[in-house]
């Protein structure tokens, strides 16, 4: 089965005052349809630069992004609409990926629209659908975003990521702005969404334990390139590198009852 | 849906530390748009009304020369027999036309380059920004004149004067808060999305840079009226029988002693407006801004 | 004798809206106290009170008993020997706690000078060891340097070096490691727990990571909306919590990590 999404031997240079640093270098790794990966990292890793690649708002400086085993053609607009179809994100920062001057329905609807997914009345049926979906009142549709806590915030995010009916979700520290409680459910939630709507979730994040929690493949990053990569019981139950175990002894654990 | 999760109401209720809106400012600041409309609106109404009413002919020269208020002239006369009511009436209808007008020519212009700047990057925005930063420092005033004075003087030519050295203050702005707009994560979004850049900036750069730009017109609006009044003092005005009240003043100059009302009035004129129009402007800041909730 | 007395402490903000109500709880000396709560249920603000450094708007009501002194209403001159001496405060972004105009040697030194009447060398050496303490490695280019030059880690020891400077009994941390990196987190929060055993502090340590409370502290008291919901032993809001919110809580934190430890277990080989 082709994959969905990939990476192969994908590098990112920097250019003017960092010139000749890589932010990324020869990352290479696949997202099979159904399997959820997580992608690790702290800060410095590389994987702001690989969350722009993988969404197509840059071009690597060497390497393909390949997206159906096609490589992605940034200048192609059919390729680029039927790309962004395909593949869509949930930001991190609740507060600020939601524009405060338009109502939820409109926010939501945004990929309808300009992916001309569907027009007006089955429009506003898929917006309705999404928030329903994500646990959110079909009256939030009409209401702005500040009305809202974090958690539906992100709820909100989530259900304009999956109103294109997309199949690869990314999502880019989606809880880490969140309370435990309300992490929780987001976390819950994007687990339940990827079986019933055909989608394979792609998460970036600097928290071991949330990918441990959602995703069946992990791969571990640190400056710039793959440490380690496999399925998440493999990485967390018998790292290979030196890295990985840091990391993994890093993780603030409960004690046990 | 867990009963745990709570509307966060102000901005202050996210952050745990962060101080609330203060309920005295909000008060205080409806006193300050009432008190704006209330000024603002006085001039507005005998603008309207001087299209349809005047006590006199602008031109009527009838009455005797620079006489005090009465009963047949509310503020006397000038010293060529005009009513000076009717002068101040007609000064309102040019002060609020020159003022829009410049303010309009000042967005139509300012807003386009200020977004354009806005998305140049490298030396096109280096270059951009410097010029706007040559052109704003040279006042607005000045600038006006210098194309009066090639142009020649009409109310034509005032407005567009007057509007052109606004469009660079307008336009540094523009490019300012729309880079700030630009930056955020729902510009991304919007991309990721599929809305193209033209979408982009309709629907989510224009609405959000608005409440912004649109305070600042309200500014500018006044830096206009200021500057219309000043030019016409000066002698570049639209020519008479257009009675700005900058005009009014410099007519006045020599009988202000003898009969100040007639630098009074024009003068107490131009405060209101101008003060009226902070005043709202100040006033209407946070009333359209749908983020900002009140607190429960 | 208690070293700090919270009973019924309040803080309102001018509008009238309570962001604190009616919180009380005691600190003895050497003991530690979490505040576990999410992003608005008052807990740092429940902790800026106790050093009396509520922000502008802010009023507090009650009492607060630090070291015998009245903390709610007192004049700065009473506040200010506290500071310190008595009670010292971690915030949650160094950056924002450390002058970036000012060399972090001199910043370190201002408080040890005004603690152990030092000058000169004597205290350049005081300087360097405190630096030392905090496990800084090369602590001379560290003093030489500005706080935005050095990692998020380094400013958070440099922070708490400054706060451990003039011997304080009470430590206050805010959400000290949220804003770091998780492998620096463990190092700093390992760091942070040797020095106030060795010091026999009391802490009292602010996050809204249950994990995180439970590894500096036994007991902590859970905030939500401004009240104090519960408090108990870690192992006791665990496993047998009273209020429904702190059972949810519990909960959603035990999900998350009952799923990553399965995941851990499925992979160790046998």
């Amino acid at each position: 089965m082709t994959p969905i999404l990939a990476l192969d031997n994908v590098s990112y240079a920097y250019r003017g005052t960092h010139a000749g640093q890589h932010a990324v270098q020869d990352v290479s790794f696949t997202i099979e349809p159904g399997q959820n990966t997580g992608l690790v990292g702290e800060s410095g890793s590389g994987k702001s630069t690989l969350v722009k690649l993988l969404l197509g708002l840059m071009r690597p400086t060497s390497g393909q992004v390949l997206f159906d085993g096609v490589p992605l053609n940034l200048g192609d607009q059919s390729q680029v609409r039927s790309f962004r179809r395909s593949v869509q994100t949930v930001f991190q920062d609740p507060y600020s990926s939601l524009d405060p001057r338009q109502r939820v329905g409109r926010i939501v609807g945004e990929p309808v629209r300009s992916l001309r997914v569907a027009r007006g009345r089955a429009a506003d049926e898929l917006v309705a659908k999404a928030l329903e979906s994500v646990g959110l009142a079909a009256d939030a549709a009409s209401r702005y975003p500040h009305e809202f806590s974090g958690g539906q915030r992100q709820r909100i995010a989530i259900a304009r990521a999956i109103v294109s009916r997309p199949r690869v979700l990314l999502a880019d520290e989606p809880v880490s702005a969140l309370d435990v409680i309300t992490r929780s459910q987001v976390i819950a939630l994007l687990a339940e969404l990827g079986p019933s709507r055909d989608l394979t979730v792609l998460m970036v994040s600097h928290d071991l334990s949330v990918v441990g929690a959602l995703c069946q493949r992990t791969v571990v990053l640190q400056g710039g390139r793959i440490v380690e990569q496999g399925t998440t019981s493999s990485v967390l139950g018998a790292p290979s590198e030196t890295y990985t175990r840091q990391l993994l002894a890093a993780v603030p654990r409960l004690p046990q009852i | 849906m867990s009963t745990m999760i709570q509307r966060e109401t102000s901005a202050g209720a996210d952050q745990d530390g962060a101080p609330p809106p203060d309920g005295r400012a909000r008060d205080r600041r409806s006193l300050i748009l009432i008190v704006g409309l209330l000024l603002v609106g006085a001039i507005v109404l005998i603008a309207a009304l001087s299209l349809v009413w005047l006590p006199y002919a602008p031109s009527d020269t009838t009455g005797s020369r620079l006489d005090g208020p009465g009963l047949a002239h509310w503020l006397g006369t000038d010293r060529l027999g005009r009513d000076l009511f009717t002068e101040i009436m007609v000064g309102a209808r040019i002060a609020l036309v020159v003022g829009l007008g410049a303010v309009g020519v000042g967005a139509a212009i300012g807003i386009p380059v200020g977004l354009s700047a806005a998305f140049a990057v490298g030396w096109l925005d280096d270059t951009m920004s410097a010029a706007m930063d040559i052109l704003i420092a040279f006042p607005v005033l000045l600038l006006a004149m210098l194309f009066v004075a090639v142009t020649g003087a009409s109310l034509v030519t005032v407005t567009v004067a007057i509007g052109l050295s606004l469009s660079a203050i307008v336009a540094r702005l523009t490019r300012i808060v729309a880079k700030r707009v630009l930056a955020e994560q729902y510009i991304t979004a919007a991309r990721t999305s599929g809305t193209g850049w033209l979408g982009i900036v309709r629907q989510h750069i224009l609405p959000n840079i608005w409440p912004t730009i649109s305070v600042n017109l309200g500014l500018l609006f006044g830096v206009a009226v200021l500057a219309e009044a000043s030019l016409s003092y000066l002698g570049l005005g639209a020519p008479p029988p257009n009675s700005s009240w900058g005009r009014l003043l410099q007519e006045a100059q020599s009988t202000v002693v003898t009969a100040p009302l007639g630098a009074v009035a024009p003068g107490i004129a131009l405060v209101i407006l101008v003060i009226g129009v902070n005043l709202l402007v100040d006033g209407l800041r946070d009333v359209a801004d749908p983020t900002q909730a009140r607190a429960r | 004798m208690n070293l700090l007395e919270v009973a019924s402490l309040s803080v309102t903000s001018s509008d009238g809206v309570a962001r604190v109500r009616d919180v009380s709880f005691t600190v003895a000396p050497g003991e530690r106290l979490g505040l576990i709560g999410e992003s608005g249920s008052g807990k740092s603000l429940t902790a800026f009170a106790v050093i009396g450094l509520l922000p502008a708007g802010l009023k507090a009501t009650g009492s607060v008993m630090l070291d015998d002194t009245q903390v709610v209403g007192a004049p700065e001159k009473n506040l200010v020997p506290l500071r310190g001496r008595v009670c010292s405060f971690i915030f949650q972004e160094p950056l924002t706690a450390l002058d970036p105009l000012m060399k972090l040697g001199h910043q370190l030194a201002e408080p040890i000078a005004r603690h152990q009447g030092l000058r000169g060398s004597a205290l350049k050496r005081a300087v360097l060891d405190a630096l030392d303490e905090v496990h800084l490695p090369e602590p001379e280019r560290i003093a030489d340097s500005r706080s935005y030059e050095i990692s998020g880690g380094q400013r958070q020891r440099v922070a708490i070096a400054m706060a451990l400077a003039c011997r304080p009994r009470l430590l206050i941390a805010d959400e000290p490691t949220t804003a770091l990196d998780v492998t620096v987190q463990s190092g700093v929060l390992a760091l942070l727990d040797h020095l106030v055993a060795d010091r026999d502090m009391a802490m009292i340590f602010v996050s809204h990571d249950l994990a995180v409370v439970s590894r500096m502290t036994d007991h902590a008291l859970v905030m939500r909306s401004g009240e104090a919901v519960e408090r108990g032993s870690i192992g006791e809001l665990l496993a047998s919590p009273r209020h429904p919110y702190t059972a949810e809580f519990a909960a959603s934190a035990r999900r998350i990590e009952t799923a990553f430890a399965s995941a851990i277990a499925r992979g160790r080989p046998e």
